[in-house]
């Protein structure tokens, strides 16, 4: 098995790592145009992803690519060093998103094999530019800056801090027998440095010069004065977890005006300047004793997040051998416990229903373990819309802002990889068709920027992802004109339930928009959510208040894997249901069973009236039909719509391991009412009915 | 590593020339390209699935893997025979297409050269399955495209899947 991708692996780990770069690059440029400006931190993550790509990329030889990854590094290298440069966040943002184009592009390329031949040298060309720009138009301002020479500072606050910067006090105490209190210190101090991103002073300031200070410090604690952009839980965080430190008081100072600071700032005056220069490296290790230089390190090795060691990449393919190995598990295990060599046995089979038990029990676990291990957090799939939300607004001239609710939703990554696209239709609708012009929206009494909200969380077996807008909703009146103009319409309008209406959106070929944009109304795109869901068993519903929004509602199955199923038994065929879409089952009575003309059945419990399917029509050798009495009926329900199956006997409830069936079959018409085929515990094969369209081709009959 | 494959596939390539696998149904013998045939195994419980051409039987679990069966004698419009206990499937992997054909029986290997061939007199005429006729000292075989067997197939079950819109 390690050998299984020789050739290929290199390759394979590159694209993997380009593509993840790619999206965590985008998000950062995104999240810095959304406030304007480029977190510290920020610039430093794009400065190191470009300079990754820049160097595999030349390693494995894609010129292009490292070419323009160079000069964007270059951008950032030169962002890095002047804080201050004066850009302008949304053209650096549109040249960096044009770039992070091209280079997804051409990895794109690379994976489907063709050659990398994009040419970026215009894009560089104009990267270059702006560099050139931003170094002349800085060393303006700086010219200006350094004349009023007092104003600097506050001026160049208000230009880096891209959140605003918070100021934060703590007090640090260590552990009592920890001993030299100050080179603790100075380890704290020095890790602060290199993880957050701050200006900080502290106290005592004579740390590493003056031995006694360990005194000090061991007296009144150490005092760190610090003023950062990132988030005062995180750095609480950061030093709580120092090494050797034991007890912190951690407050937020709110006011410059502060006394405290004041002081500080008084006692350390000259450290300041210090710490400024202290960025160049030789400056601590010139200093620094041997022995404790030693242990900074591991305390630094400690304090880093354990989180990223602990990562490892798996191929999927592996993934997925494995999870077919446990799924012949079960099966092999069924066999085994359930052999009918068991039943010629005389005698008790304690022991050996005990030591079944067992594995039953262990084989079970192994199943969740390989389960988890397939489930990802959605977020990924989240985020990817922002940069359509963002594309989108800026050519449709229109205002919006994606909110994310419950990204870390986990869904099995092969359902997650068929959402991707129905998500950025359901987005696109959004924005094209649902979010008003900020005019419109100003007039309406809504705020000028529309919101797009994504929300992901799990129900049951399912994974429920809405997407909503506050844009102008749906209408009816103009969806049942053009159903009826397209002749989509089956029924008298005013029979239809506005849910029933609004279902007439995902109807291929339906588009209300008029004008044809680049993005939505030619009218694919909502046909094509429902089929990609369809692939993966979900459905979409729509609900709309006309003025005030729509919102799609999207159910998945967590996993398509294992399903909970129940057999049935139809002459010598086995068939499976999933157990979720089951409502009862139940022996029907012959004076219940209605026949309508064209010889559909039908049969009437409590008072309503169900479709009856017979399976035994479902199995190749068409099954003579036993008398109905004799038979049992299973009533399933999906979305609203039941309809009850005939069978000939229950054989059980149990975990199936979903096959797919040959594509030779998924291509006839054959496969129409099954979802997939399972092995049971005797090893013959039983067919999963799709519930879903099962129900869905009645409904289409019934409504004829 | 790749080149150690190279050399090993040359001397396999040609160990599998011209090597068909001969079975027969009712009193003729046809022989398929050795290369396509993954294994032979007995026959097993067939699963049936409802709307399929007639010669494809349903699809039968092999180890895990749930593949299609064609009942060979369907497919060539013979009557249908039931199964015993001597019936093969003969399991056939072309294109990564894995397809299962039941046959009656499975005879041997033969090695049928290209000099021992003609071509089937009117490949239009039986369907196109045989394209050349061999001649053996056991008798003439016919020798089957095995692609034609499964292209044709699809496309009579996609044009089947197709008439209900029309």
């Amino acid at each position: 098995m390690p050998g299984a991708f020789p050739e290929d692996s290199l390759l394979e780990l590159f694209i993997f790592e380009t593509m993840q770069s790619l999206q965590q690059l985008e998000d950062s440029v995104l999240a810095g145009e959304q406030q304007d400006s480029l977190h510290p931190e920020d610039i430093n993550l794009i400065f190191r992803i470009m300079h990754t790509i820049k160097g595999s990329a030349a390693v494995m030889g894609y010129v292009n690519i490292s070419a323009l990854a160079h000069v964007m590094e270059d951008l950032f290298f030169y962002l890095r060093d002047r804080p201050e440069a004066a850009y302008d966040s949304s053209d650096l943002s549109d040249l960096m998103l044009q770039g992070i184009d091209f280079i997804k592009l051409e990895t794109v390329k690379i994976r489907s094999g063709d050659p990398a031949d994009g040419d970026a040298a215009a894009l560089a060309e104009e990267l270059s530019a702006y560099l050139q720009l931003l170094k002349i138009r800085t060393e303006t301002s700086e010219e200006t800056d350094r004349r009023q020479h007092t104003e600097v500072q506050p001026a160049k606050e208000v230009k880096t801090g891209s959140a605003e910067p918070g100021r934060y006090r703590a007090l640090l105490r260590f552990e009592e027998a920890c001993q030299m209190e100050n080179i603790r210190a100075f380890a704290v101090i020095h890790q602060l440095d290199e993880t957050i991103s701050c200006t900080f002073t502290y106290h005592p300031d004579d740390i590493i010069e003056n031995p006694d200070s360990a005194d000090v410090i061991r007296r009144d604690g150490f005092i760190i004065m610090l003023e950062t952009a990132a988030s005062g839980d995180s750095v609480a965080d950061f030093l709580r977890n120092a090494p050797y430190v034991c007890e912190l008081e951690f407050d937020k100072l709110h006011t410059a005006g502060d006394d405290v600071i004041e002081t500080a700032v008084q006692l350390s005056g000259m450290d300041a300047e210090r710490l400024s220069l202290a960025d160049t490296p030789q400056d601590h290790t010139d200093r620094k004793p041997a022995g404790p230089a030693v242990r900074d390190k591991k305390s630094r090795e400690a304090a880093s997040p354990p989180a990223q060691q602990t990562m490892i990449n798996v191929h999927v393919s592996k993934m997925d051998k494995l999870m077919d190995l446990i799924g012949e598990l079960v099966i092999a295990e069924a066999m085994v416990t359930q052999n009918p060599d068991l039943a010629a046995v005389h005698g008790p089979l304690d022991n050996f229903a005990k030591a079944a038990r067992h594995l039953r029990k262990i084989s079970g676990e192994m199943q969740d373990v390989v389960m988890s291990l397939r489930m990802v957090p959605i977020s990924a799939t989240f985020h990817k819309m922002g940069r359509i939300v963002r594309d989108m607004t800026r050519k449709l001239e229109k205002e919006a802002s994606l909110v994310i609710v419950g990204e870390e939703t986990e869904v099995d990554k092969h359902i997650i990889e068929h959402l991707s696209d129905p998500l950025m239709h359901i987005v696109r609708n959004a924005l094209d068709h649902g979010i008003e012009p900020p005019e419109e929206r100003l007039a309406a009494g809504k705020p000028r920027s529309g919101t797009v909200t994504l929300e992901a969380r799990h129900s049951g077996g399912e994974v429920i992802v809405m997407i909503r807008d506050d844009g102008k909703g749906l209408h009816r009146d103009k969806i049942i004109r053009r159903a009826a103009e397209n002749g989509l319409l089956s029924r008298d309008e005013r029979e239809l339930s506005d849910r029933e209406v609004y279902r007439l959106i995902f109807h291929p070929g339906f588009s209300t928009k008029d004008s044809i944009s680049e993005f939505s109304g030619r009218g694919v795109g909502m046909d094509v959510v429902v089929k990609d869901l369809e692939k993966v068993g979900g459905t979409a519903t729509i609900d709309s208040v006309p003025g005030a929004g729509s919102t799609v509602t999207l159910r998945i199955p967590l996993t398509l894997a294992i399903i909970d199923g129940m057999n049935v038994g139809v002459g010598s065929a086995r068939f499976t249901l999933p157990t979720n879409s089951i409502v009862r089952s139940f022996k029907p009575e012959q004076q219940d069973l209605l026949t309508d003309p064209e010889g559909n059945e039908w049969i009437m419990v409590r008072g309503s009236c169900y479709p009856v399917i017979r399976l035994h029509n479902l199995t190749a050798a068409a099954v003579s039909a036993s008398p109905v009495e004799q038979g049992i009926l299973i009533m399933v329900e999906d979305d609203g719509r039941s309809l009850c199956l005939l069978a000939d006997e229950l054989l059980g409830q149990q975990q199936v391991v979903v096959k797919a069936l040959p594509d030779y079959i998924l291509n006839s018409a054959g496969s129409r009412p099954f979802s997939g085929c399972t092995l049971l515990g005797d090893g013959s094969i039983s067919l999963i009915l799709d519930i879903i369209r099962l129900t869905s081709s009645m409904n289409a009959v019934s409504g004829q | 590593m790749s080149g150690n494959n190279v050399h090993e596939n040359t001397p396999e390539e040609d160990t599998q020339r011209d090597k068909y696998l001969v079975f027969s149904l009712g009193s003729q013998d046809y022989g398929i390209e050795i290369q396509y045939v993954t294994e032979i195994i007995g026959i097993q419980p067939i699963a049936g699935i409802p709307d399929l051409p007639e010669y494809i039987k349903g699809i039968i679990n092999l180890r895990g893997t749930m593949i299609p069966v064609m009942d060979v004698r369907v497919r060539f419009r013979m009557e249908p025979q039931p199964y015993h206990d001597r019936t093969c499937v003969i399991v056939i992997n072309i294109m990564d297409e894995v397809l299962g054909l039941i046959v009656e029986s499975v005879s041997e290997v033969l090695t049928i050269l290209p000099g021992d061939t003609v071509p089937a007199p009117d490949i239009t005429a039986g369907g196109g399955f045989v394209t050349r006729i061999g001649k053996t000292l056991q008798g003439v075989k016919l020798l089957l495209d095995c692609g034609r067997l499964l292209r044709d197939a699809e496309l009579e079950i996609s044009g089947g899947s197709r008439q209900p819109n029309e």
